[in-house]
């Protein structure tokens, strides 16, 4: 029985077994692709920390702004103390190798990392490495956990936790190579699966695999979930395929103008604003582009190498040259698993949360670019020594085998479903109601039809099969099983953006523009009941 | 428009039509997948070039299925010297080893005072997304599957030449058997790079660094010392170690 088992092997889940193993805890770290492939490598822009290398910074203006961009729905002690952790946080990714850009200041350690501006911020505070930010912290992370001979099982799906009396015991999974089903047992578990950002299927900057397989796990399991309706839409995301252009473009100096030319909107207020203003200009039959031929080829290779290899490639566009045509898709997700403040699952003891599959309660209605970074490594630590220290006293009585013999009999069943529905055409027709009735304005009528064809779409799962009868290797079968997921997290997205009457943030509805503290300055909280469950 | 693709079930190739027009492949492969044929089986991640899952070789060269153009006639088959899982779907776990072997990582950090230049030297390697195009492409892999290989020894280099590594000779003495000297300099490894990376120079900094740690050119001391050949192997020998 492994003490901390922790399921996922992005930024959050590397930094959270290399804390919890340094405790002293035994560490299992699960996947379901291999720890370099998370959706941490696409974070480019940066990490946010008081540091003042490139001008005069302070914690308290850290924690002011993002409080302000949160709009009331964050916890204000988690703010302080995420961004208190900041400059300690860049210490320990200095001393682990990180290769971040730097300054030509002759300051030593922390002292010459270069910082850059992005939105909603009143400072040049994200740390970067060129474009490439969250790649060279994954991979640095990924080098720093084989070094310290951290045991890791690739190429596992998750598929439910094991729970006796409101407590976690482990979790059973699905070996992709073999397509059995496995139980493991631990005293404590921590969820770093990632967003659900993918439900947006084809319009969102994730990955594919960012469908909130943890997030929907939780739920399953009787753990609350929180604040589903906060979705941030990237503003500046490639047209033709949705993929991201940084934030840091604009932070730069980039602009953005629309098809007459003309700029539209501070460009670098926060993405909630940003993303509002573009689609209002698209609404209009506008186009929108980022136009950053200004800065220039040199300093375009020298602080956006990636941008411009990506503009080449999937728009054709020279970004030194041509602008850069673009709309604002699903990037990342608010909400997500609620936890306390030791970062353990409200309704599931011994399970924790961290990083994007989390609600920490950091970002609020709004994210702040550079706050996500902070987050995962952050909270990672704090995570893995709390998952450490409630396993030193947890039971090491294992569960029984009632979950797994549960989990093989779905798994059979579904290789048993019939199969007249595609689900891969209702992966696309989701992303696109998403989109369109779920997005980035919302209103009632629009949202209580895409609840109606979400519940239809549920119906008809269990008339959705796979083709694919073979049992190993079956990647048919796991993007039914994150189609699946993706679909059950649905309806907690809708209904709590429904119920929420107002605008705040990312959340923005008409004929309800205004913020109403009164009745709406709190977290929409969703949990099963016991009759949901069994 | 018509692709072909290597199934590991009868390991023969089968064609697929695709739509005319601009596609990369991994979009092709998606949409086959969900319209054609579900049991085709591949890996796919970010579709942006940085998660480094879904390397294949395409008519022979490694290439990442997200920013490769699909052209008439290309054939689309798993990347060499990994064991095949199923169709492009290959076990990377081996692979992975040879950063375990190669020890690529900081071993005793020092502060030190990092600047630009000091950036600039590992900007490039450390671009590295794991996707495994280069080992894929490295013939040594046919002689010796022990061989360390391009990114685990363009990060052991990535790593040596940190200004905060004070212990670089343990990454050094770790890079000996199966490493440096065994690479042949061929540099098919920097043509598959996605990321321009250039492990073919990286490892030749890495030579330079262990003669430095009094590390000798095994294949040059061998041909040297061995025997008392003065005929042959003493000497210059432009195959010997470069």
């Amino acid at each position: 029985m492994t003490d901390v088992l922790i399921i996922g092997s992005g930024g959050a889940g590397l930094t959270a077994a290399l804390f919890a193993q340094e405790a002293g805890a035994s560490v299992t770290v699960v996947g379901k692709t291999y720890p370099t492939n998370s959706q941490t490598s696409m974070a480019q822009g940066g990490i946010n920390a008081a540091l003042s290398n490139a001008g005069e910074d302070h914690v308290s203006s850290h924690i002011a702004d993002t409080i302000k961009s949160a709009r009331g729905l964050c916890d204000e002690d988690s703010v302080r103390h995420m961004c208190a952790d900041g400059p300690q946080t860049i210490t320990w990714l200095e001393s682990i190798g990180v290769p971040f850009s730097r300054l030509d200041n002759g300051k030593s350690a922390t002292g010459s990392v270069a910082q850059r501006q992005m939105g909603g911020a009143s400072a040049k505070r994200a740390c970067y490495a060129q474009d490439y930010t969250g790649l060279k912290i994954l991979h640095t992370l990924y080098d720093t956990c084989l070094k310290q001979n951290i045991h890791f099982l690739d190429e596992y799906y998750l598929l439910n936790l094991i729970i006796q009396e409101d407590t976690v015991k482990g979790a059973t999974f699905l070996e992709l190579r073999t397509g059995e089903v496995k139980q493991i047992n631990a005293k404590s578990v921590i969820m770093a699966t990632g967003g659900y950002g993918s439900l947006y299927h084809g319009y969102t900057t994730n990955a594919y695999g960012s469908t909130g397989d943890g997030v929907a796990a939780v739920l399953r399991a009787g753990g609350a979930v929180s604040d589903m309706e906060f979705i941030q839409f990237h503003p500046t995301a490639l047209k033709g395929s949705s993929i991201l252009i940084s934030e840091s473009a604009r932070g730069e100096g980039g602009y953005l103008v629309n098809s007459d030319g003309e700029r539209f909107i501070d460009e670098l207020k926060p993405r909630d604003e940003v993303a509002r203003a573009i689609f209002a200009q698209l609404q209009e039959d506008q186009e929108v582009f980022l136009d950053i031929r200004h800065l220039g080829e040199e300093k375009l290779m020298e602080l956006l190498p990636q941008e411009v290899e990506l503009c080449k490639l999937h728009e054709h566009v020279d970004p030194s040259k041509d602008l850069i045509p673009i709309k604002p898709v699903a990037h990342y997700t608010m909400g997500g698993i609620d936890v306390d403040y030791a970062l353990e699952v409200n309704g599931i003891k011994g399970c924790f949360a961290v990083g994007e599959c989390s609600n920490a309660k950091v970002h609020g209605a709004n994210r702040l670019g550079g706050n996500s970074l902070l987050e995962i490594t952050a909270f990672g630590k704090i995570v893995g020594e709390n998952a450490y220290k409630h396993a030193v006293y947890a039971s090491n009585k294992k569960a029984d085998d009632t979950q797994l013999e549960r989990d093989k009999k779905h798994i059979i069943n579904i290789y048993a479903q019939e199969n007249s529905f595609n689900f891969y055409e209702n992966r696309e027709a989701l992303g696109k109601l998403f989109y369109e009735n779920v997005g980035i304005v919302r209103n009632n009528p629009s949202l209580t039809q895409a609840l109606d064809n979400v519940i239809s779409m549920q119906v008809n799962l269990a008339k959705m099969g796979i083709n694919d009868k073979s049992t190993s290797n079956n990647t048919n079968l796991t993007d039914f099983l994150e189609f699946s997921n993706a679909l059950l997290l649905a309806p907690t997205i809708i209904s709590s953006a429904l119920a929420r009457d107002e605008s705040r943030g990312a959340h923005y509805k008409e004929g309800f523009e205004a913020m109403d503290d009164e009745n709406f300055k709190k977290h929409i909280v969703l949990q099963w009941t016991k009759e949901m469950m069994s | 428009m018509k692709i072909t693709i290597l199934r590991s079930s009868d390991n023969t190739h089968q064609e697929y039509t695709l739509p005319q027009g601009e596609m990369t492949l991994l979009k092709a492969l998606t949409s086959i997948k969900a319209t054609q044929d579900a049991t085709l089986t591949f890996t796919a991640g970010c579709r942006a070039s940085v998660c480094g899952t879904c390397a294949v070789r395409v008519n022979g060269k490694e290439e990442l299925s997200c920013a490769y153009k699909v052209k008439d006639g290309d054939v689309v088959e798993p990347l060499l010297y990994h064991p095949v899982l199923r169709d492009l779907k290959v076990d990377k776990n081996k692979a992975k080893e040879t950063l375990v072997q190669s020890t690529a990582w900081l071993q005793k950090g020092q502060e030190a005072s990092l600047t630009h230049q000091d950036e600039k030297l590992s900007e490039t390697q450390t671009d590295c997304i794991l996707c495994d195009s280069c080992y894929s492409a490295c013939p040594v892999y046919a002689v010796n599957p022990d061989f360390l290989g391009p990114f685990a020894l363009t990060r052991a280099y990535r790593y040596s030449s940190d200004k905060r590594e004070s212990d670089a000779k343990t990454i050094i003495d770790n890079i000996q058997t199966n490493g440096v000297w065994d690479c042949t300099l061929c540099g098919e490894c920097t043509l598959a790079c996605p990321k321009g990376i250039d492990p073919k120079m990286d490892i030749t900094m890495l030579r330079g660094t262990s003669l430095q740690f009094g590390y000798e050119d095994p294949t040059f001391s061998q041909q040297s010392f061995g025997t008392p050949d003065f005929g042959g192997g003493f000497g210059f020998d432009p195959n010997g170690g470069f």
